[in-house]
């Protein structure tokens, strides 16, 4: 049966297909699915063999010692973070004093402190990449945008080996070399992403919330920011994934992490140990681009 | 039969005196001043149309009465108070912004858009929904649907009278509005402007309306501003004046041609007069509605809902299937404002099946049906008096053309 007045009004109404569950909630596709479930899945399915691996195969003395495993069952979570100093330059953490590894290489304790590498600098980054970000979009400031982008980019163009050494040169080894060395690595993508993402926000969105009578910060907090939140989590995201693989680097000026497997590997040529550090540091990877995708997904507002 | 409810001169009049005086806006390295030395005055509860070319400064001159544009000269005065005696901010959450598009935060739910300004004046939560459930049901949005749902759940019509409402939240005195209708399809866009001319017929708000479109200046404005280069005024007066007597050539080519059967966008619908076939209520018995209506003559039946709304117009065979009168939801009527023009109505009338239209008033109520024949009878008596019109005009004015500036070619109609 037709109506009697079929004039179609507007676009159609999205009344028919409402969303089975609570309105307004993020839409869900299934690529998104699909990024969400597979590198987790993955990373499992690659840590299950390399734990067979360790299990079954027959070790020599220097790899057992490196591979040492004890720790993963029995959590030292207490023995790795006993005291916090950060006073000490060298090591914040007396029992990850790299003086004391060779004794035991401990394989949880370097998966933790190349993920604590990997945080600390990540949040150092943001800290200081997204308030930069926003100045650099806020009036007369924005001529200096391209200069710090600029900079921000022979940082991330400098290899990284060569950053990391020239900082050790300067300021000596330990944690907080390291940290400074992949905080200026992973700034880059953030500070970009700040900026591009303010910038990117519609203009008439911004003149509304003036026009309205929004005051220059409630604007940036509430228009500019939020909308370009998207954005600069995508920016934190490849910025979490560049440390973490930098800070493979941070075992050669003594501030641990990975690497350190590599290393031992690399220098006494055993082929297993190479093999089992490289696989470790592409599955925290992995694992920690999956973190950020999570957290993007997370932190999206709602209604974009 | 016609009109229901208050005539113009008893509505409330909520809106306040805005003046322009010798506004002037220059930016720096241009020769020529943008706004040239602007004077103007909207009475309070009026609609005002800035209409004009592109770049002739309508949205300048629009921008400076809340200071999103400082003006290099002149004052701007609302209610005889100097708009700078505030700070922009505080001046701009008493004055409604309406723009194109409806301009929403995509982030925050229709509620909280429309909520945005109250909150920032600090009114309580309890106080701000009200106000926000008060608005979306003025705008013709149901605010149990609505209230919770983003911008992008809306389609473009439905954005914009979020927008409308944002624009009202604080009850501001003056709403400006820039290009509000621009955006969305020519009937969505005809349906808007008819609410918003129902709403300001309620509120009696003063509101500023920069437009491109003369057809729309004409329906909304009780007085249209046609601005030239440098926001220069051609003409400022009320629509039937500047169709029946251009003030010079460049106005008369604004205008355009035509404007006899421009005359028809004046005539609104409520000046004409309406049949009442018969209506029913949602749920009603079917048989005892049929029997009337045929009875009556009527093929059709209008049905209403709790609100004296019109949900369905259906056939009576099509009635007939059912034991209970069945309404539709709302949006798939097709309904005019009793202040659409004709012009709308006749569009109207073409897209639907029934060569008829209904009419509604005030929050959608109805009023009537207007048929084809109607509008046809008052078009060949409006021809015939707009002619009259025009030569008495021009008798009382002397020759046409005296006066009148050189004509460019570039002067656009837009």
């Amino acid at each position: 049966m037709t109506e009697p007045t079929p004039a179609v009004l507007d676009e159609p109404i999205p009344e028919g297909h409402e969303p089975s569950g609570k309105r307004g909630a993020r839409v869900i596709t299934r690529e998104m699915v699909t990024m969400l479930t597979v590198p987790p899945i993955l990373v499992a399915a690659v840590f299950g063999g390399f734990v067979w691996w360790r299990q079954t195969a027959e070790l020599d003395v220097v790899e057992a010692n490196q591979l040492r495993w004890s720790l993963l069952i029995n959590s030292r979570f207490h023995e790795v973070f006993p005291s916090w100093n950060p006073m000490d330059w060298h090591a914040p953490f007396p029992s990850w004093n790299p003086a004391t590894w060779y004794d035991g290489p401990l394989l949880q304790g370097l998966i933790w402190e190349h993920v604590l590498l990997t945080v600390v600098s990540a949040v150092i980054v943001v800290a200081i990449a997204v308030p930069l970000g926003v100045m650099l979009t806020r009036g007369g400031l924005k001529v200096l945008a391209p200069i710090v982008v600029g900079i921000a980019n022979a940082g991330q163009a400098a290899p990284s080996v060569g950053l990391i050494v020239l900082l050790f040169l300067w300021l000596d080894g330990g944690f907080w070399t390291a940290i400074i060395a992949l905080s200026l690595y992973g700034i880059l993508p953030v500070l970009r992403n700040t900026i591009v993402g303010i910038q990117g926000v519609d203009p008439t969105l911004v003149e509304a919330g003036r026009g309205i009578g929004m005051t220059g910060w409630m604007t940036l907090f509430k228009v500019e920011l939020p909308l370009s939140v998207p954005v600069i989590m995508a920016g934190v995201r490849t910025s979490l994934v560049l440390i973490a693989g930098t800070a493979s680097l941070a075992c050669f000026i003594d501030a641990g992490g990975l690497g350190e497997i590599l290393q031992t590997g690399i220098s006494l040529f055993k082929f297993s140990l190479m093999v089992t550090g490289a696989v470790l540091i592409a599955l925290l990877a992995l694992l920690i681009e999956w973190l950020g995708r999570v957290l993007e997904l997370l932190t999206r507002p709602k209604g974009i | 039969m016609t009109e229901t409810g208050g005539t113009n001169s008893d509505r409330a009049i909520s809106g306040a005196e805005l003046r322009l005086d010798n506004v002037v806006k220059r930016y720096p390295g241009q020769k020529v001043a943008a706004v040239d030395s602007l004077s103007l005055t909207v009475p309070a509860g009026e609609i005002v149309t800035f209409v004009g070319p592109s770049g002739c400064g309508k949205t300048t001159s629009l921008k400076m009465i809340n200071r999103l544009i400082e003006p290099t000269s002149g004052t701007i005065l609302i209610d005889d108070q100097d708009i700078r005696s505030d700070s922009a901010t505080s001046l701009r959450r008493k004055i409604g912004y309406v723009i194109q598009g409806g301009s929403l935060f995509p982030h925050m739910t229709v509620a909280t858009n429309v909520g945005v300004v109250p909150k920032m004046l600090g009114w309580d939560s309890a106080k701000i929904s009200a106000r926000v459930d008060e608005l979306l049901d003025l705008v013709g949005l149901d605010p149990d649907r609505y209230r919770d749902r983003y911008p992008r759940e809306l389609s473009g019509g439905q954005q914009q009278r979020v927008g409308v409402a944002r624009g009202l939240a604080a009850d501001p005195p003056v709403i400006l509005m820039d290009e509000p209708f621009g955006a969305v399809d020519p009937i969505t866009r005809q349906r808007l402007q008819d609410e918003l001319i129902s709403i300001q017929r309620e509120l009696g708000k003063t509101i500023v309306c920069v437009t491109h479109d003369i057809d729309e200046a004409i329906k909304l404005g009780d007085r249209i501003l046609i601005l030239q280069e440098g926001a220069q005024i051609a003409q400022y007066d009320t629509p039937e004046n500047i169709l029946a007597a251009p003030a010079n050539d460049f106005v008369a080519d604004f205008v355009g041609a035509g404007s006899t059967l421009k005359q028809l966008s004046l005539t609104r619908v409520r000046a004409l007069d309406l049949n009442r076939p018969t209506t029913a209520r949602v749920g009603d018995d079917t048989a005892p509605v049929m029997q009337h209506a045929e009875q009556a003559g009527d093929e059709t039946v209008v049905v209403l809902d709790d609100r004296d709304r019109p949900v369905a117009w259906p056939w009576l065979r099509q009635m007939r299937n059912n034991p209970t009168v069945r309404g539709e939801p709302r949006e798939n009527l097709l309904t005019i404002d009793q202040a659409a023009t004709l012009n709308d109505a006749l569009d109207t009338m073409l897209t639907s099946t029934h060569s008829k239209v209904i009419v509604t008033g005030d929050r959608d109520r109805y009023l009537g049906v207007l048929d084809f024949e109607t509008v046809t009878d008052h078009m060949r008596h409006a021809e015939r008096e707009a002619a009259e019109h025009v030569e008495q005009a021009q008798r009382e004015n002397g020759v046409p053309g005296q006066g009148r500036h050189e004509r460019t070619p570039e002067d656009s109609h837009d």
